[in-house]
């Protein structure tokens, strides 16, 4: 594998520029007319325009992606995450084409994308699901008779969903009745199939993930968890690993119940399970991410393995670098913040020209897909850059953390910045015994003290 | 005449309403998907659409006109 071509833009990109520059693999970017001065477009090799901005006239053209790859002489395209990473249909016509997709199975994306297939599977398995239905719900009254059977709250969703969107929480037989067939259509508008389903809705979880790696040999380790609590909308703003305040048994069945669960499948390349926790510790297994995850930096933080490095190797069909799980150590804590161009209260976007971007503390690790003068666009994801830091506990890593907000500074746009500077040091988080409420509940008091 | 701007640029996400429809003040006439986020438009005024400038699947920028209100 000497040439990659990626089909991604911003800060994965570049960040899987950065370790094919040191494994000395050349890289192709492709880019739309919107990121034509970002640095990924830049720092690649070769770059290749792909069209305007709107991603159905760029990045998800999966054809000309391809014929690209053909054209320049790439061995292999790695997908990033989002876009195409877990198209089951791209993955296969890579395949297809003579080239090698860094990532798991096209058949693997498909049965885990498949939120139902996947449930079954993980039962057979012996990991625990969510209590809910094993079948696609075709009517309303199909939904308020099994929504009865589970018990509310129940949580509605897409089979072909994922990412926070196709989802809703239902209290009662008026909620669910009121939700049914919108959920439906933008099952439909976002994912293509209209298939809904329903799980219990676990009140006051925690999310907890866990990273997992597989080779074309059938070796599976684990590289322990994440937990990815503090939400907003349903999607991640912070991630850390370890895990605070979880049993350490339970820790040991998480890990043991992911890698059962990639076992089932054969997985191979990179992967997270990912498992709600509920107050009692029981968890369940909520969906497995067929690809690199946004959040992968603190798991690299904690264990000292470049992921993307393990993905191009297993991908080689080389193996593990790293086979024997009990040689998999982990050291100190991370803690990963996601910095959005949105406003830190309401968490509208804001696209626009980052006029200055300025840190000083430089022990800390920064993952960006901008700079200085650079624009955030209407059309794509609004996350700036990704902020890193590692400490050997947690208490350090939080002081760290404190730090290196108290003099981030990102003009131009509104930031999730002032947010951060709060939150970091409040209670709520600093306890680390919070649930995916804790954002929203914080928020609730706390507003206020946010300057915008 | 009432013109319902967009307030960012997105993605025409769903159309709720139909020319000729009664609206109330408040109501929820067209959708928008921006940046991963649904922007639902309201509009400020009750009245009957006379036109709707857009279909599901556009792109529109900021301050496009999507729909008009009589009120």
């Amino acid at each position: 594998m000497k040439k990659i071509l990626i089909a991604n833009r911003g800060e994965i990109a570049l960040r899987i520029i950065e370790t094919c520059k040191r494994l000395g693999i050349s890289t192709i970017a492709v880019y739309s007319e919107a990121d034509e001065h970002m640095p990924f477009v830049k720092l690649a090799d070769e770059a290749f325009l792909l069209g305007p901005g709107p991603v159905q006239q760029s990045y998800l053209k999966a054809d000309e992606i391809i014929e690209i790859a053909l054209t320049a002489g790439a061995d292999a395209i790695h997908p990033g995450y989002g876009l195409l990473s877990e198209n089951a249909g791209f993955a296969r016509k890579v395949r297809d084409a003579g080239l090698t997709f860094i990532g798991p199975d096209a058949e693997t994306i498909e049965l885990m994308g498949d939120k139902i297939a996947s449930r079954i599977k993980m039962k057979k398995a012996g990991v625990p699901v969510v209590p809910g239905t094993d079948d696609g719900i075709g009517s309303l009254e199909e939904a308020i008779t099994a929504a009865s059977e589970i018990g509310y709250p129940i949580m509605l969703k897409a089979s072909a969903g994922g990412g926070g969107i196709g989802m809703i929480r239902c209290e009662n037989e008026q909620a669910l009745s009121q939700h049914f067939q919108s959920i439906k259509s933008r099952a439909k508008a976002y994912f293509g199939d209209d298939v809904v389903f329903l799980e219990k809705f676990v009140e006051n979880a925690r999310h907890i993930e866990v990273q997992v790696f597989g080779d074309d040999e059938g070796n599976i380790v684990h590289l322990y968890e994440r937990n990815c609590s503090v939400q907003r909308r349903n999607q991640k703003v912070i991630e850390e690993s370890p895990s605070p305040c979880l049993n350490e048994a339970v820790r040991k069945q998480l890990h043991s119940s992911a890698v059962a669960a990639a076992k089932a499948v054969d997985y191979r390349n990179a992967g997270t399970v990912e498992f709600i926790l509920s107050e009692q510790d029981d968890f369940y297994f909520l969906e497995m991410n067929t690809r690199l995850q946004v959040e992968h930096p603190v798991t690299e933080e904690v264990t000292g393995y470049d992921l993307v490095e393990w993905q191009i190797e297993v991908a080689r069909g080389n193996g593990l670098p790293v086979k024997e799980q009990g040689q998999i150590n982990l050291s100190g804590h991370a803690i990963e913040f996601r910095i959005y161009a949105e406003d830190p209260v309401t968490f509208m976007p804001s696209p626009g020209k980052l006029s200055k971007i300025e840190s000083s503390d430089t022990d800390v690790r920064i993952d960006a897909g901008y700079e200085e003068g650079g624009n955030v666009t209407p059309f794509y994801d609004p996350m700036i850059a990704k902020v890193i830091v590692h400490g050997d506990t947690r208490e350090e890593a939080i002081r760290k953390s404190m730090m290196f907000f108290d003099s981030y500074t990102i003009e131009g746009v509104k930031t999730n910045i002032p947010l951060f500077q709060k939150f970091i040091g409040s209670s709520e988080f600093g306890d680390g015994d919070y649930n995916t409420n804790v954002l929203a509940d914080w928020l609730k008091t706390n507003k206020e003290d946010i300057k915008i | 005449m009432t013109q319902l701007k967009a307030a960012m640029a997105g993605t025409v996400f769903t159309v709720n309403v139909a020319v000729g429809e009664e609206v109330q003040a408040g109501q929820v006439i067209i959708v928008l998907e921006s940046m991963k986020m649904e922007i639902p438009v309201e509009t400020e005024v009750a009245g009957k659409v006379t036109a709707i400038n857009v279909q599901v699947g556009d792109f529109v920028n900021e301050e496009d006109v999507l729909a008009e209100i009589e009120a």
